[in-house]
């Protein structure tokens, strides 16, 4: 039955003739990124079902809803929002580790709902992951070797000797030495987990990497040598990256695009260096603005926001903002916002682009002279 | 050698800041691991102004968080003590003090909040009762006059409905009302000093923004000193009037935030400010600091730095440095920096 | 592991009671003075002597020759169905761990249905109606006992389910039977073969229990069972022919028990340096 499903040019991956299996990893960035992207996110939605009290019924957590993103080779779309957002939940859905409730994923054209088990499992090699808990993300009774080799057997790619190069090599190329090979996770730090980890991801040579907070459990000085090795593997090997963080500082360094999540819903979309000059939306405002940064000398800008972040369970009305936000007005508590663009910039705000400056005078867009030199 | 250090730098810190209300020297503390004997802190000096806030920054393993619990006695016997140092708080040394009387500079003199509320609160007692408890044990209130005490403190940290609240239970508020209500109880007896490890790690960002600045609020109001423990350099920058850094168990450089943040004396400073990921930066490579953090029952000989630093000389293998005083209120335990400071005065 | 194994004195005792079994069993033909089967005619009922270390029964069969082949029945009843019940248990476990939603759920329920039946009396009716032979009583107790291992290894596989490594092997496109095989069940291993181990003594006793009844081993085969319930007529007169395999029985079960509990500690991941 699976055989018989060859229309898309992935239901063959497990062979190397397919035009998207581009073993060696050396392949160039795809000139045609910007007219097909290589993976689309196309009103992505998750509801879970949670059980509710004894005599309430289960409840429903939207967790993800309506996200639309189109992934290029060689650039990276950060997603960043606080605990609740949905932002580890569409990360999975990007791979579909979880399967959407609505919505779809297309990889080069082809929905992966389309695909077989099978096929489904043979298109994994071009869509991986890399993990936050590198002492969760590793199988603690295999060696280093065969944590990174596993999928180039699963997939037939390499065997024996040729295997054992292959993932020699990769080591080499994350930072990794060659005696990490037969030694098992434990006798590493995180850092060095975390390369074994990255090495693991980049052993099917894949095109598409989600990276899911993968700095926020190192230390800063072994964080900054873990996101210097993506950005140099993304300029290598021309890979699409969704990375997935909490701070936003760790997003705009590494981003090209920048998606502010809140509550499972995208409320800003636009260009890295947009996001940090002009965020539009309150809530990114009040994001950048409460970051710590070692650049501390304009505290006086600070926009501290009130109250919590409401539980997805049971999110407020409306604009799912409007509790916390400092600008909302009587619409806002009532109709829900959609992501209106403007040039590239995307707000799901009633206050921007409706005649209202920056969404707001009295608060002044976070805009930092650039810091001093350390 | 510290000894040195100790006696010369004296006139310098004071010049800074009023009087010294908590004043630690040399403290050393060591664990038995299956390794052997491990100096976690190692030959530690510094001090907290009254009504100061101080940070103690650095990576895992540095030593910070066992420097604060150290401070309070609470380092976990018998696999980890204290074994050498004075800890002064307002000229009585804490340990030479009889358990007894450590209990009740705990929570009264000396109070703590760390990093994860949710394990630091018993389930099954109200917020209320656990506060009035503190307050009834420290101060001798009666029932009611805690549970009033309880309502006022949660007041205090800015807690909606406190009345309300008191008679809840921890699983009904969320990790930012949570870290408040530790707050709240911290406060409960007055205390001269707060320490907090790391308060705002498990927070979002923007419910971070709110503890610390009621943290900051607080202090000011209540004028207590504030001794803040975090891995977070934005935090420092923005929280704090002085700031030691730590690596590998010692303190390597101590001075005004400003000053050190803007001007990093010590080459781990440097390196560390630099691999930060800052807002508004073109999207390039940061400046990484090289290896690892050397383990502590393997330190290098000399500088414990020297193996990842720059700038190294060949006297760094065999001379440890200690904290050497460089003007503006300002300590570098390097003496490559010492030196260069030395001249350019 | 060993070394950790062997600091604990209880557990190290149980090792060792284990392994003085294992050897009684397999060297039974050379250990034992006699053959099991043997009637020494004029030695009948005779207590423990120089001839008959442990006495004869009433047909004048060499006791300790008797426990020593019976050691054999009571190691392969406990090693086999304990087998059997951890395949079973440890496949519907994983299975069920591994793919949660309804299979789960059917699965559980049958457990559930499985354990409210009185598992002797269940053996009891089976061995009643099929045959009374030691492949029976092996298969039998082994069906009637995995219950308990499938829901230990549900959970393990369940929270396993959560542990990012897991999903990596997914996300590497792994086939669902590599991913347990390879991936979850190594890791859900250690407290099966702690329960494993316990429910060797389980098995142990109630095989003898069933043989003490006359339903489980029959006669002539030795088992302590058996000879058990021989002992139980002569009571009064042969004290060597009940304490003999009572006590065999209680320091075996006794040794086991030791056993498991000591690896239980040795195994425990929390006491296991990450």
């Amino acid at each position: 039955m699976s055989a018989g499903s060859t229309n898309a040019p992935m239901a063959s991956a497990g062979s190397t003739n397919a035009p998207m299996a581009s073993a060696g990893g050396t392949n160039a960035p795809m000139a045609s990124a910007a007219a097909s992207p290589l993976l689309r996110a196309v009103g992505l939605t998750k509801t879970f079902r949670v059980a509710g009290r004894l005599f309430g019924g289960d409840r429903s957590v939207h967790a993800v809803t309506d996200v639309n993103l189109e992934f290029g080779a060689g650039r990276t779309i950060g997603i960043v929002g606080e605990s609740g957002c949905g932002k580890s939940t569409l990360g999975r859905l990007l791979l579909r580790l979880l399967l959407p409730t609505a919505g779809r994923v297309e990889f080069d054209g082809t929905d992966l709902a389309t695909l077989s088990p099978r096929d489904l499992r043979a298109a994994r090699r071009h869509m991986q992951i890399v993990f936050q808990d590198p002492y969760a993300s590793l199988n603690p009774r295999m060696k280093i070797g065969r944590i990174v080799g596993e999928g180039l057997e699963v997939h037939g790619v390499a065997s024996g000797k040729a295997a054992r190069e292959q993932v020699l090599e990769l080591m080499a190329r994350v930072g990794l030495t060659a005696d990490a090979y037969d030694r098992y996770p434990h006798e590493f730090s995180g850092g060095q987990r975390q390369r074994v980890g990255i090495a693991r991801a980049l052993a099917l040579s894949p095109r598409f990497i989600v990276a899911d907070e993968p700095v926020s459990a190192l230390d800063v000085s072994i964080g900054a040598q873990i996101l210097n090795l993506l950005l140099e593997l993304q300029d290598e090997r021309g890979l699409a990256y969704a990375f997935i963080s909490h701070d936003l500082r760790v997003v705009e360094h590494v981003s090209h695009q920048v998606a502010v999540m809140y509550l499972g819903r995208i409320v800003e979309l636009a260009p890295a260096r947009e996001i940090y000059t002009g965020a539009r939306h309150p809530y990114t405002q009040a994001l950048l603005s409460a970051v710590p940064t070692v650049d501390g000398k304009d505290r006086r800008q600070r926009v501290v926001l009130g109250g919590d972040v409401p539980s997805p369970l049971d999110p407020p009305s409306g604009c799912a903002f409007h509790p916390r936000c400092p600008i909302a007005v009587a619409r806002c508590r009532v109709e829900a916002p959609q992501l209106v663009s403007d040039g590239g910039h995307r707000t799901a705000c009633h206050l921007v682009g409706d005649g209202n400056p920056s969404a707001g005078g009295d608060v002044p867009p976070p805009v930092r002279h650039d810091p001093a030199p350390a | 050698m510290s000894k040195v250090s100790t006696v010369s730098d004296v006139s310098d810190v004071r010049g800074t800041n009023g009087k010294r209300l908590l004043d630690v020297r040399g403290l050393a503390t060591a664990f038995d691991t299956s390794e052997g004997i491990v100096r976690a802190v190692d030959g530690v000096d510094f001090h907290v102004g009254e009504g100061e806030t101080v940070a103690l920054v650095g990576e895992s393993g540095c030593g910070k968080s066992v420097t604060a619990l150290s401070i309070l006695r609470l380092v976990q016997a018998p696999a980890g003590r204290i074994v050498a140092g004075r800890i002064e708080l307002a000229g009585v040394n804490l340990l030479e003090l009889p358990e007894a009387e450590m209990r009740k500079v705990r929570g009264a003199k000396i109070a703590m909040i760390f990093q994860e509320p949710m394990t630091s609160l018993n389930p099954v007692l109200t917020v209320g009762y656990q506060i009035a408890e503190a307050v009834r044990l420290h101060r001798g209130l009666s029932k009611r006059e805690a549970w009033k005490e309880a309502v006022r403190v949660l007041d205090l940290v800015e807690i909606p409905d406190a009345a309300e609240r008191a008679a809840g239970y921890p699983h009904q508020l969320s990790g930012g009302m949570r870290q408040r209500v530790m707050i709240a109880m911290a406060l409960s007896c007055d205390p001269r000093l707060l320490i907090a490890d790391e308060p705002t790690t498990a927070l979002d960002v923007t419910i971070q923004a709110q503890i610390l600045e009621l943290l900051d609020s607080l202090r000011a109001r209540l004028g207590m000193a504030l001794l803040l423990i975090t891995h977070d350099l934005g935090v420092v920058a923005e929280r704090a009037e002085r700031v030691l850094v730590m690596y590998a168990g010692r303190v390597i450089e101590e001075g005004p935030v400003d000053r050190v943040f803007a001007e990093p004396h010590h080459p781990y400073t440097r390196g560390l400010l630099r691999s930060v990921p800052r807002l508004g930066r073109e999207r390039a490579p940061l400046a990484t600091i090289p290896g690892v953090v050397p383990k502590l029952n393997a330190l290098p000989a000399g500088c414990r730095f020297r193996d990842r630093c720059d700038a190294a000389v060949a006297e760094c293998a065999s001379v440890d440095p200690a904290l050497e005083p460089l003007g503006e209120g300002r300590r570098v335990a390097c003496i490559v920096a010492t030196r260069r400071g030395g001249l350019e005065s | 592991m060993l070394r950790r194994l062997l600091r604990n004195p209880l557990a190290a005792a149980g090792g060792l009671i284990v392994l003085a079994l294992f050897a009684a069993a397999a060297g039974a033909p050379w250990l034992a003075p006699y053959d099991p089967s043997d009637f020494d005619a004029a030695y009948v009922l005779d207590g423990p002597s120089v001839r008959h270390l442990l006495g004869t029964d009433g047909l004048g069969r060499d006791v300790l020759s008797r426990m020593l082949f019976g050691a054999r029945v009571s190691l392969m009843v406990g090693f086999v169905s304990v087998g059997i019940a951890s395949l079973v248990g440890v496949t519907l476990g994983a299975v069920a761990g591994y793919f949660r939603g309804v299979v789960d759920t059917v699965l559980m329920r049958f457990v559930d249905v499985m354990l409210t039946f009185p598992t002797f009396f269940l053996i009891l009716a089976v061995i009643a109606y099929l045959d009374a032979s030691i492949w029976n009583i092996m298969l039998v107790i082994g069906l009637t006992s995995w219950m308990g291992v499938c829901r230990l290894v549900r959970a393990e596989v369940l929270s396993l389910r959560e542990r990012d490594f897991l999903v990596a092997a997914e996300a590497l496109g792994m086939k669902p039977s590599r991913v347990i095989l390879r991936h979850a069940l190594p890791n859900a291993m250690a407290p099966v073969f702690v329960a494993g181990i316990l429910g060797v003594a389980g098995a142990i006793l109630v095989e003898s229990a069933l043989s003490f009844l006359g339903i489980g081993v029959q006669p002539p085969q030795p088992s302590w069972g058996n000879i058990l319930t021989e002992g139980k007529s002569t009571l009064g007169v042969a004290w060597w022919l009940s304490v003999c395999p009572g006590l065999a029985i209680l320091i075996t079960v006794l040794g086991y028990n030791l056993l498991g509990e000591g690896l239980r500690d040795v195994l425990d991941p929390r006491l296991r340096a990450r």
